[in-house]
């Protein structure tokens, strides 16, 4: 159980963090828009991988948070732990939906067509609305215990599902650009590129610990506030 | 070892007394099962899909609806004068009470998946020469697949405060990988091909029940405890 304080303290320091964020994104933009070189091919269409990129790593980076801390709540029972997978999850969400958003938007003068069903494109969904079905289950629980209990035991079998729905989705064709970045034999794109990427993604994941630090603070609040009523009626 | 045994086929016949008496659910799966098939039929282009080239998909989007109807009821029944807490009162394990629900409902949706299959075949025009073995098993192995899953999802679900809506929510990404197999191994087998052409997807569907039978009648104990 956090103090009010605690919480609080949680929240202004997050927003914080949040402007912060925000600060470094609009000058991870400019460094992309205004000083990196576009790519011959794709020309200015490209320019929207400094945005969806680092929104899918952090979307990713949030699921995988919320799934491992549900399954540690199984073990430990501490309350924390669900706060802050429910707060990764829901912020993973939103990350995810800039996700996307962007990916069809380059998808049409690129692919010639907004969605593809395609691997990569298709277990992310599946994952987004996986989550998007735990926040939807958590908000229908009203008992604390109970919807920590649930949740953690559907990101138990979620991070089991993953594998599997890993290989069933593998097994269509491919369209999606393959990894640039995380592959054997180093990175292939050029070292100016790179950087802009890398500047994008850190100023994405400081945008995202601001957000999951307000939230996990809203959420300690809305704990105390809950138990006031109860203890009121 | 033995009472374990009795103790699960206590539940299931409890089960079956309370479908058979009722016939609700039975009825509403299969109504749902025909309005299905026909709807998908109808649906297509005639002129460039042929009934065939649709219709493994359209028996396994059958089978999964008609088993979501039987699902949600399973544990609906339990929280009616709250029957579940007589059934732990009873003393019989977690472990004991989910394979018993379990067994209950696969025996369920398996009448719904039999009852159904002859009207597959005669509104999609299926040659009766079929490699019933293969696709029996690969039912079984589906069916096992999102009904142990499911089977723990609805015992949580019916606990909400909206246990209708949230089931297919919670359940829907758990089909893919179960559905999807299931259909392209019955599109191979009414073909005429062997079931060796797609092996990938027979060991993908293996693995997929061991791991979630197993997690289920892991977890179902986190579910059901206050």
């Amino acid at each position: 159980m956090m103090s009010r304080d605690k919480a609080r303290s949680h929240v202004r320091f997050g927003w914080w963090i949040v402007g912060i964020g925000f600060i470094a994104v609009a000058g991870a933009y400019v460094r992309a828009l205004a000083f990196t070189p576009a790519e011959v091919r794709q020309g200015l269409a490209m320019k929207i991988m400094y945005v969806h990129v680092p929104a899918a790593w952090t979307a990713l980076l949030a699921f995988l948070i919320s799934g491992v801390l549900s399954l540690l709540y199984l073990w430990l029972k501490d309350r924390r732990m669900d706060a802050m997978a429910a707060s990764s999850a829901e912020v993973g969400v939103a990350f995810g939906t800039v996700m996307l958003t962007t990916g069809p938007l380059w998808g049409k003068p690129i692919w010639g067509t907004y969605w593809q069903w395609d691997a990569r494109l298709t277990f992310t969904l599946l994952l987004y609305l996986m989550f998007v079905g735990y926040i939807m289950m958590r908000g229908s629980v009203l008992d604390h215990e109970m919807r920590a209990r649930f949740s953690a035991v559907f990101g138990a079998l979620g991070l089991v599902l993953v594998p599997f729905i890993h290989m069933t989705v593998y097994w269509f064709r491919t369209i999606h650009p393959q990894p640039v970045i995380l592959k054997p034999d180093g990175p292939s794109m050029p070292m100016v590129m790179q950087l802009s990427l890398y500047g994008s993604g850190i100023a994405f994941l400081v945008l995202f610990s601001g957000f999951l630090k307000v939230r996990y603070g809203l959420m300690g609040l809305e704990d105390l506030r809950e138990r006031e009523l109860q203890n009121a009626a | 070892m033995v009472e374990n045994l009795r103790a699960i086929a206590a539940i299931v016949a409890k089960d079956m007394r309370i479908e058979w008496r009722t016939k609700t659910a039975l009825g509403s799966s299969l109504a749902l099962a025909v309005l299905v098939l026909m709807i998908l039929y109808i649906a297509r282009d005639t002129a460039r899909v042929s009934a065939l080239d649709i219709a493994p998909a359209a028996l396994w989007i059958t089978f999964s609806f008609g088993a979501m109807i039987g699902m949600n009821r399973a544990f609906l029944l339990e929280r009616e004068n709250s029957s579940i807490d007589a059934l732990r009162l009873s003393g019989v394990g977690p472990s004991t009470m989910f394979v018993g629900k379990l067994l209950a409902n696969l025996v369920f949706v398996g009448v719904v998946e039999l009852l159904s299959f002859p009207m597959f075949v005669v509104m999609y025009d299926i040659p009766l020469a079929l490699p019933w073995f293969s696709l029996a098993l690969i039912t079984v192995m589906a069916t096992v697949a999102f009904v142990s899953v499911g089977t723990l999802l609805s015992a949580m679900a019916v606990q909400t405060r909206v246990a209708h809506v949230i089931l297919p929510v919670l359940l829907m990404p758990f089909l893919i990988t179960p559905v999807v197999g299931a259909v392209q191994m019955t599109t191979v087998l009414l073909h005429g091909q062997s079931l060796s052409v797609v092996s990938g997807w027979f060991n993908l569907l293996a693995a997929f029940d061991i791991a979630f039978v197993s997690l289920s009648i892991l977890l179902f104990e986190a579910v059901l405890k206050e």
